[in-house]
């Protein structure tokens, strides 16, 4: 895939043909579009609603039920802070608005040049090594200041 | 391979999130660089993560820990000679031997941080598979007999007897019947499933089986949330090794049953970790509630007969039928039997998962064993049960861990997290970020769920900025009746525990001079 926010009607056909026979193949036909194409492509929509037999209004509702589909493709990178109770206790919201504020942004935000969206999270299981942070729903850091926030900030931004 | 010696480092989330792998690379490195036979094992983790990331190594006088170490330690651990256990700054002796970890009584997570998750023959080495032999031998009503006569009760919540819930499949007509694992593990303090998923998987695979074959399921699904990437991958990577080596398939462990799972990753939703939401959410559908009756166990997934359990209830059941009924029912209080595994979280000096019978006070818990803040600073609250929990006061630290007690104190243990807060807190910003919560995560279902918690932020900002307080105090507690009688499930019933705790045992954090602040 040359640019992953891209959408490939192949690559979607696919994805629908790896699951559509499953019991219950939306979410999972989702995950594997998301994770294709960094959001669901209205395209992508109009085809899985055919291929599951579902109207077009059914896919968007469940799209837009769950936190994790977006509609509009995000950065490069998705850095997503914890803002539950137990990164609370331990500074996680100071440190998420003096984040935002130093790369001008808002929840949801991207910086200027497409490369990091920044997100709150409600619990990564991390909740000993307060305050928790996940990288492209991946890479997971623990007992975060705000100079290794900015630094893996910093990082998202420069790859 | 002989000759070399073991160290164990940690492949749990949270020791990654503080640098284990760089710490196993170094390890590595450090080793072939001195030319030294080193078998790098990658565990589960024991839970004792203000040491994480802990190394320990293999010596005749058992497992010694070195931690919290970082790759920078590495060099100088090798220079004290760490691998015959010698002394160096980070030496923290037998890890077996530590108060934290020798007060405990572990049975859910005997293996956890011990064995390879990934490792067949490590799991049986440690008296995996045990329980389902006996399972085996017992048969499927005396099996389920044997659970309920465990006193195992629900460990996501609602405490609902485990046994009697699989009574009710098994006696339920219908077929496909089925398994639902639920791994949402949405409470923020909370991480005993996803340990269990990284540390010892086979654990919950034996737990389904027997499920399986207790109540004549064939088909089992684990649903993980999407925040847990490391446990979505290791906990596939068990089920392909459990059906590779003839635990899950057809005819599985010699049976005559055929049983497979399926690991189903969630999207998000914190609602999604209530059962009736979680199987519209398996089904491809959004995650809306479901009214009950009818129960999952007569008309669930796909509106079949299902056992919809937590993970840390499965993931019980092999050793309460490999070391009896009895054994495991002796531990704890009251109704509350056997052990849960507490989860120490958020400010507190030692974090981690303590696993006990019931019947130990928030005191002892919170300021003995999690001895009081990291910040250093005293402990002002304490929210017991996720974010549907309510707030503790020290005044309560007398209360017993114990279902009914902390009942009877309008709170609620859970699924065991306890997030610690210092006195910097303030109760009403914590109060508002229930109602928050609630609104963000609502299914939409409810009015009250769904309209009136965004109601209750603005009466608590108003509140908080002295706008008719009096007034407003009472519209709160009013929104919180509305709330707690006509919500379909406890997202819109329960979050009246958090805010009406704040406002009961914390109502100075409600009556402060209005400062320029917002609550945002
Ligand atoms: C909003 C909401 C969220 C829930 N989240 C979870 C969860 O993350 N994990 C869990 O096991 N139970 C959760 N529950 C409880 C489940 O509905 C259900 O009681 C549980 O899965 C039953 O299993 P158990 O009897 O083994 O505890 C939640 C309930 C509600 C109302
Ligand atoms: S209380 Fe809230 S989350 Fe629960 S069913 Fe009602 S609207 Fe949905």
């Amino acid at each position: 895939m040359a640019n992953p926010g891209h959408w490939d009607k192949e690559r979607t056909a696919e994805i629908i043909a790896a699951h559509r026979d499953e019991p219950g193949a939306l979410l999972p036909i989702l995950h594997d579009i998301q994770a294709a194409f960094r959001h669901i492509p209205r395209e992508a929509m109009v085809m899985i609603a055919e291929a599951l037999n579902l109207s077009r209004a059914e896919i968007h509702g469940v799209v837009s039920f769950y936190h994790d589909f977006r509609e509009q493709p995000a950065g490069r990178h998705v850095l997503k802070l914890c803002q539950a109770e137990a990164c609370q206790s331990m500074g996680g919201e100071r440190l998420a608005a003096d984040l935002l504020k130093k790369l001008g942004l808002d929840w949801g935000g991207t910086t200027k040049e497409g490369a990091l969206t920044v997100e709150p999270v409600y619990c990564l299981g991390l909740c000993a090594t307060a305050p928790s942070a996940i990288l492209d729903d991946d890479r997971v850091v623990g007992r975060l200041d705000g100079t290794k926030l900015a630094a893996l900030a910093e990082e998202a931004r420069q790859a | 391979m002989s000759g070399a010696i073991e160290v164990f480092v940690p492949r749990d989330a949270a020791a990654l999130a503080v640098g284990a792998e760089e710490v196993a690379r170094a390890i590595a490195a450090e080793a072939a660089r001195r030319n030294l036979p080193v078998k790098l094992v990658r565990t589960g983790s024991r839970g004792l993560f203000w040491l994480e990331p802990l190394v320990e190594v293999a010596t005749a006088r058992g497992r010694v820990g070195y931690g919290p170490a970082s790759a920078a330690d590495v060099p100088g651990l090798f220079d004290a000679g760490f691998l015959d256990g010698k002394a160096h700054a980070l030496h923290l002796g037998p890890v077996e031997k530590i108060p934290y970890l020798a007060r405990q009584t572990r049975l859910t997570f005997a293996r956890c941080g011990i064995v390879d998750p990934l490792s067949l023959d490590a799991y049986r080495a440690q008296g995996g598979l045990k329980g389902l032999e006996r399972a085996l031998k017992l048969g499927p009503a005396e099996t389920v007999e044997e659970v309920i006569r465990s006193g195992l009760r629900g460990r996501g919540g609602a405490g609902f007897p485990t046994g009697i819930k699989w009574k009710t499949v098994r006696e339920a007509a219908g077929a496909p019947k089925y398994v639902v694992c639920n791994a949402d593990e949405g409470d923020s303090g909370t991480f005993a499933d996803r340990m269990i998923m990284e540390g010892d998987p086979f654990c919950l695979i034996e737990g389904m089986a027997i499920a399986a074959i207790a109540t004549g399921a064939n088909q089992g699904f684990v649903y993980i949330r999407s925040e847990y990437p490391h446990a979505i991958r290791t906990m596939t990577e068990a089920l392909r090794l459990a059906r590779a080596a003839g635990i899950l398939g057809r005819n599985i462990a010699g049976s005559g049953h055929d049983f497979d799972i399926e690991v189903r990753s969630g999207a998000g939703a914190y609602v999604c970790g209530e059962e009736t939401s979680m199987l519209d959410s398996i089904e491809g559908k959004r995650g809306l509630v479901r009214a009950k009756p009818p129960l999952p166990a007569h008309h669930g997934l796909f509106g079949k007969p299902t056992v919809i359990n937590n993970l840390i209830s499965l993931a019980s059941v092999p050793v309460i039928l490999a070391e009896g009924a009895k054994a495991y029912a002796d531990f704890g209080m009251g109704r509350s039997r056997g052990t849960m595994p507490i989860q120490l979280a958020g400010n507190v000096k030692f974090g981690g998962v303590f696993e006990a019978a019931f019947g130990l006070t928030l005191g002892e818990i919170v300021d003995d064993i999690g001895g009081g803040t990291a910040s250093g600073r005293p402990v002002r609250a304490v929210q017991a049960g996720g974010p549907l929990g309510a707030y503790f006061p020290r005044a309560l630290f007398d209360t017993p861990y114990d279902y009914e007690a902390f009942a009877q104190r309008d709170g609620l243990i859970g699924h065991g997290g306890l997030v610690v807060f210092d006195d910097t807190v303030d109760m009403a910003h914590q109060a508002r970020f229930a109602m928050k919560f609630c609104a963000f995560e609502s299914c939409g279902k409810c009015t009250p769920c769904r309209v009136g918690s965004t109601r209750g932020m603005e009466v608590i900002d108003r509140i908080v900025k002295g706008e008719r307080r009096e007034e407003n105090m009472t519209l709160l507690k009013d929104l919180c009746q509305t709330l707690k009688f006509g919500s379909l499930c406890a997202l819109g019933g329960f979050t009246p525990y958090p805010v009406m705790s704040a406002l009961n045992h914390f109502p100075e954090d409600f009556r402060r001079a209005p400062s320029g602040l917002a609550a945002e």
